[in-house]
């Protein structure tokens, strides 16, 4: 079933339920059959929530659809993991969103660009800013590098310490993404000598 | 999490949201968990099926309160005095529990004869500098017997650091005790004096709660405390976003070690965080001041040039904490490999020294002062969600680069374009001179990886399907990002560009990638696995941190996540732990995900049985019921000689109940074996704290640093003494009484928004549930005011003037404190400038000031002024 034809079904079977019920007909196997036809044809794969810590399982639905001369896998929908022992199947209103939050027509897909003192955006190939991004890091980080700092000793005399930082690179953000991703992170921070290494955690 | 983890070892929640069903009694305060946790709160309903009371003390009447049995109302920021009104309580109805105390807890530990308390200095600790607003905590030490082997230990650092090495506390020698409790220097005594002011009478007069409500928390928590009965208190960021917000949870952990609570089914702390994964962000800290696994790290500002002193000054000689050396030099082999040698002292000099508080509101004042050339923000949005957050886009214009990645176009991604001060021309455009890079981000269905969620548990999420377009996973962006950079510097030899050429960076699995259209997707597999730890020789992982060693032949990212990807007699080369899905056959759950530390569901959970060993009575009744043959939670086995039970014991598996200290041990061996909080130097849970707090040992009542009226508890001193405070221009704060801002402003979430909006402002569904910004308001303060339900109001600071529609609500009470009426404003602070439904930037309001111990900001309680707005020209 094509993409339209399936939303003309929903719809279909919608109106027909509003209908129906009005007569006081048992609606079960009509709302049985809706939710089959959603995730029919489907894998599932499991998910946790992303939005709070409570850690809700998720079961994300996705089929498989040839695109461009190869397949790709096409999130159908999201729900909750009935297995879950926190969770239980259930979800809140932002973990019921889940789909929205990655089926979205709003999402960025391609990198933006602003040049110094532009008022628009521009389109950027990947690879290019990913160079840039580290061009600027490196170029930061060997011109404000500094391998000692004058600070006090324990009678509070002036002593030059070793340090080996750079306080002109900051970076914001980690409780909302995965370990691995705050593992790397920290691990290339701290092995390029950066300091200001923060996120929302600072409880 | 150092409130958690001054008192009892670890900063973490002490139990998991499930075990909350077999609470006898829950009280919930500084959250709205119906609201913010609602799935969450599924086990505190339960509990209440069950017969549970469910106590709830907040500011505002939400949908907690409706559900809870009792509902406390209190003035936001007083809850030091309400817990500290419940803990003489306590102590003077006599309702703790007795041998839970005296063996588990430091009640009986005798402190120095230096020590002042603030009913002796009038509201101050002793050792305090007006100065450099700090305490020395030499005099807070405890009374101890000099160690017969002496050691070379110097002086334990005192920072504000949030590490539970510098928490643990060190010890010369066997603490002096009294278990009669009489002794006037011990604990349970300067315990009774610092609170004999928090009476009910009290309470009332400063939180504006009724005398009788009180009571009656007090009584029903009390009546559900003891050998068989447990009661589970759950806190949020109503409890953290305060000056005094790490004190706040010290105290609950005194009401809960004195109640014998903790450690124990039913009981506990349930910490709920609000990020997917802020509890692992934490553990593998993307913080400036921790390693992982709260190693702290190494400072300037302490004895730290080399590993031997860096060791020599954070290792504690007794406790768990004995183990740090073995911890540190895996780390260090596990980040440099080859090049971390012993020669080399493993590396350590390459890790960069701090040389101050670096962390997210001093970030952006240096960035205000043009100190900071390039920012990244990743997956955060400090344009709607910092303090000041007007502040904070103001210096964000004065940056050279930016690099924002996330799932949609962020405020902060956006500042230089669609910013109110662009919008009113203060800031133009093409004098903001910062390059901007907004990379797209996958969402969490596209990629593999682990959340830590709040109960400490790491589950596995996995790619369901590729990223729409150039869009990459967040491990994809560092991890290319940091080949790059090692193939920039890959011919430098220049000492300082060492440690990124020595780096280990090698986690492409392309065999993981087939059939996916990101070819050079790293494997966040092998990151875990690195985490987990292996052996250098022939990289297979460890089985967990038992396993480290100091000498190089181990390796391991992340010591307390050891464990996640252990090896079994199927998969010798790992198994997922953190993707196990059951069997679920009790409510531990031990199947389900993996629980940091080695899969423990409840901390401490030694406690769980009484000083001989065996469970206690509720334990007993709950093994009976549900426990499958089990005797009690955990126990001490007589016929293997072994730590038993539902959970993994928290506890050497072999140490008897019976087994006394060594007092020139080091390590565990000090302890005896009813020491259940080994993390701790002296293995017992601490209702003082004679170290690792930076503005006391004992929480006492400030108020905020905005504040309507004068400290009623400790007249001569306002708002706690040691807070961070930022006297920079554009944070201009409103001074104590002001009439200009007369009201009480706490922030808030919603359910059906997350945040600052950047993961639901852009979803219809979400939008469409809750489109528009209000402010919560009393029927007295609109009549006062002459608004009515939907008028558009102004609400103020010095800070910034931003708009809300009134919501006129009872949920919404004026307080009466000390015979002047305080009104309560509450606001959501979900709106910004971007996304399907807008509004104005709440966090605008509020101010940098910080707590002293974490530099946590105060948004839950600060002042402002209400009135009804002007119509705007659209």
């Amino acid at each position: 079933m094509s993409d339209s034809t399936r939303r003309q079904f929903f719809r279909g079977t919608g109106l027909a339920a509003g209908t129906l019920a009005g007569l006081g007909l048992d609606l079960k196997p009509a709302r049985a059959a809706a939710a089959t036809l959603k995730i029919q044809g489907t894998t599932e794969v499991a998910s946790v929530c992303p939005y709070c810590a409570v850690g809700c399982g998720q079961i994300v639905s996705v089929r498989e659809v040839a695109q461009a001369g190869r397949t790709r896998k096409e999130i159908v929908n999201i729900e909750g993991n009935p297995d879950s022992p926190i969770s239980g199947g259930t979800l809140c209103p932002k973990g019921s969103a889940t789909f929205q939050l990655a089926v979205n027509p709003a999402r960025l897909t391609r990198v933006k660009y602003r040049a110094p003192g532009a008022t628009e955006w521009q389109e950027k190939p990947l690879d290019w800013a990913m160079d840039r991004i580290a061009t600027l890091m490196k170029e930061t980080r060997d011109t404000h590098f500094r391998e000692t700092w004058l600070g006090k000793d324990l009678e509070g005399k002036p002593v030059t310490k070793t340090v080996n930082h750079c306080t002109r690179i900051a970076s914001l953000g980690g409780a909302t993404m995965d370990n691995e991703w705050n593992y790397v992170h920290l691990k290339m921070f701290r092995s390029l000598g950066l300091i200001w290494l923060e996120n929302q955690a600072r409880i | 999490m150092p409130g958690l983890g001054t008192s009892l070892g670890r900063g973490g929640a002490t139990t998991a949201q499930q075990d909350l069903q077999h609470a006898d009694a829950i009280l919930i305060m500084g959250s709205n968990m119906a609201e913010c946790h609602p799935v969450g709160f599924r086990f505190v309903m339960q509990a209440k099926l069950r017969g549970a009371r469910i106590l709830h003390a907040d500011p505002r009447f939400t949908r907690t309160s409706a559900m809870a049995d009792t509902y406390a109302p209190l003035r936001a920021g007083t809850d030091i005095v309400f817990l500290g009104g419940l803990i003489r309580y306590i102590l003077e109805e006599k309702r703790y529990f007795h041998d839970y105390v005296v063996n588990y807890t430091n009640a009986a530990s005798l402190i120095t004869a230096d020590y002042r308390d603030t009913e002796d200095l009038d509201g101050l600790f002793s050792g305090f500098d007006p100065a450099t607003r700090k305490y020395d905590s030499e005099s807070w030490r405890y009374d101890s017997e000099p160690r017969r082997e002496p050691t070379n230990q110097p002086k334990p650092a005192q920072d504000d650091s949030q590490s539970f090495s510098a928490r643990a506390g060190q010890l010369t020698g066997p603490v002096r005790t009294d278990p009669s409790l009489e002794n006037p220097l011990c604990v349970f005594q300067i315990l009774r004096k610092h609170y004999s002011r928090y009476t009910p009478e009290m309470v009332e007069r400063v939180c504006g709660t009724p005398r009788e409500t009180f009571l009656k928390v007090a009584e029903t928590l009390c009546n559900a405390s003891g050998p068989d009965r447990t009661a589970a208190i759950c806190y949020a960021v109503g409890w953290t976003q305060h000056t005094t917000g790490v004190q706040t949870i010290r105290a609950s952990t005194i009401v809960q070690l004195l109640l014998g609570n903790i450690g124990r089914p039913g009981g506990g702390i349930m910490a709920l965080r609000g990020h997917a994964s802020i509890q692992g962000s934490t553990d593998i800290p993307t913080l400036y001041n921790l390693l992982p696994g709260y190693l702290n790290c190494p400072s300037a500002l302490k004895t730290h040039e080399t590993v031997n002193d860096y060791l020599r000054t954070e290792v504690s000689a007794t406790g768990y904490w004995v183990n740090m050396p073995r911890f540190l030099v895996s780390l260090l082999k596990a980040w440099y490999g080859d090049q971390s040698t012993r020669e080399n002292g493993w590396g350590y000099h390459w890790l960069p020294k701090i040389v101050g508080d670096h962390s997210h509101m001093p970030m952006f004042i240096a960035m205000d002062e043009g100190q900071i050339d390039g920012f990244m923000a990743m997956g955060q949005n400090p344009a709607v969600g910092g303090q000041n957050a007007g502040y904070q886009r103001r210096a964000m214009a004065k940056l050279k680069w930016l690099v924002v990645k996330d799932l949609y176009e962020t405020e902060t991604a956006t500042f230089w374009k669609d910013s109110p001060e662009v919008q009113s021309g203060e800031l133009k455009p093409e004098a903001i001179p910062t390059e901007v890079f907004l990379l797209p981000a996958a969402a969490s269905a596209e990629m593999d990886g682990t959340y830590t969620n709040t109960q400490r548990l790491l589950q596995w999420h996995e790619r369901a399907s590729d990223p729409p377009g150039d869009a990459r996973s967040d491990i994809w962006f560092t991890y290319h990002l940091g080949a790059r950079l090692k193939k920039l510097y890959a011919e430098s030899n220049l000492a300082r560009d060492l440690p990124i050429r020595a780096m280990t960076w090698d986690y492409l699995a392309p065999e993981e990638n087939e059939g996916w259209a990101v070819a050079d997707e790293p494997s966040a597999r092998l990151i875990l696995k690195e985490m987990n730890g292996y052996f250098v020789a022939d990289g297979k992982p460890v089985t967990g941190f038992a396993e480290l060693k100091d000498d190089g032949s181990t390796a391991c990212g992340a010591w307390i996540y050891s464990g996640v990807y252990a090896p079994t007699e199927k998969e010798p080369d790992g198994h997922n732990f953190a993707a196990n899905r059951g069997p679920v056959v009790d409510w531990v759950g031990l199947n389900w995900g993996f629980a940091w530390p080695a899969n423990r569901r409840v901390l401490y959970n030694r406690a769980s049985a009484d000083p001989a060993g065996d469970p206690w009575p509720k334990e007993a009744r709950l093994a009976r019921q549900f426990g499958h043959g089990a005797r009690g939670y955990v126990y001490w086995d007589e016929k293997s000689k072994t730590w038993t039970g539902l959970d993994v014991p928290d506890f050497p598996p072999k140490k008897p109940p019976s087994a006394k200290g060594d007092p020139d041990g080091i390590g565990l061996d000090f302890h005896d074996g009813k020491s259940p909080f080994l993390m701790k130097a002296d293995g017992k849970g601490w209702l003082f704290a004679p170290s690792g707090a930076a503005d006391g040992p004992l929480p006492a009542h400030y108020e905020p640093y905005e504040s309507p009226v004068r400290n009623p508890v400790y007249p001569q001193v306002q708002s706690n003494p040691a807070a961070k405070v930022w006297n920079v221009p554009g944070n201009e704060y409103a001074p104590v009484g002001s009439p200009d801002y007369p009201c009480v402003l706490s922030t808030y979430r919603l359910t059906e928004h997350h945040l600052s909006g950047s993961m639901s402002r852009w979803l219809p569904w979400l939008s469409s549930l809750q489109p528009e910004l209000f402010v919560e308001i009393s029927p007295e303060h609109a009549g006062q005011i002459r608004a009515k339900n939907l008028d558009w109001l102004e609400i103020s600071t010095p800070r910034a003037t931003i708009r809300a529609k009134a919501l006129v609500t009872r949920r919404i009470r004026p307080f009466t404190i000390d015979g002047q009426v305080v009104h309560h404003v509450g606001m959501p602070w979900h709106w910004g400038y971007k996304g399907v439904v807008t509004g104005d930037v709440v966090n605008d309001l509020s101010s940098l000031v910080g707590d002293p111990n974490v530099a946590i900001h105060e948004a839950k309680a600060f002042v402002c002024r209400v009135a009804v707005a002007a119509p705007r020209n659209v």
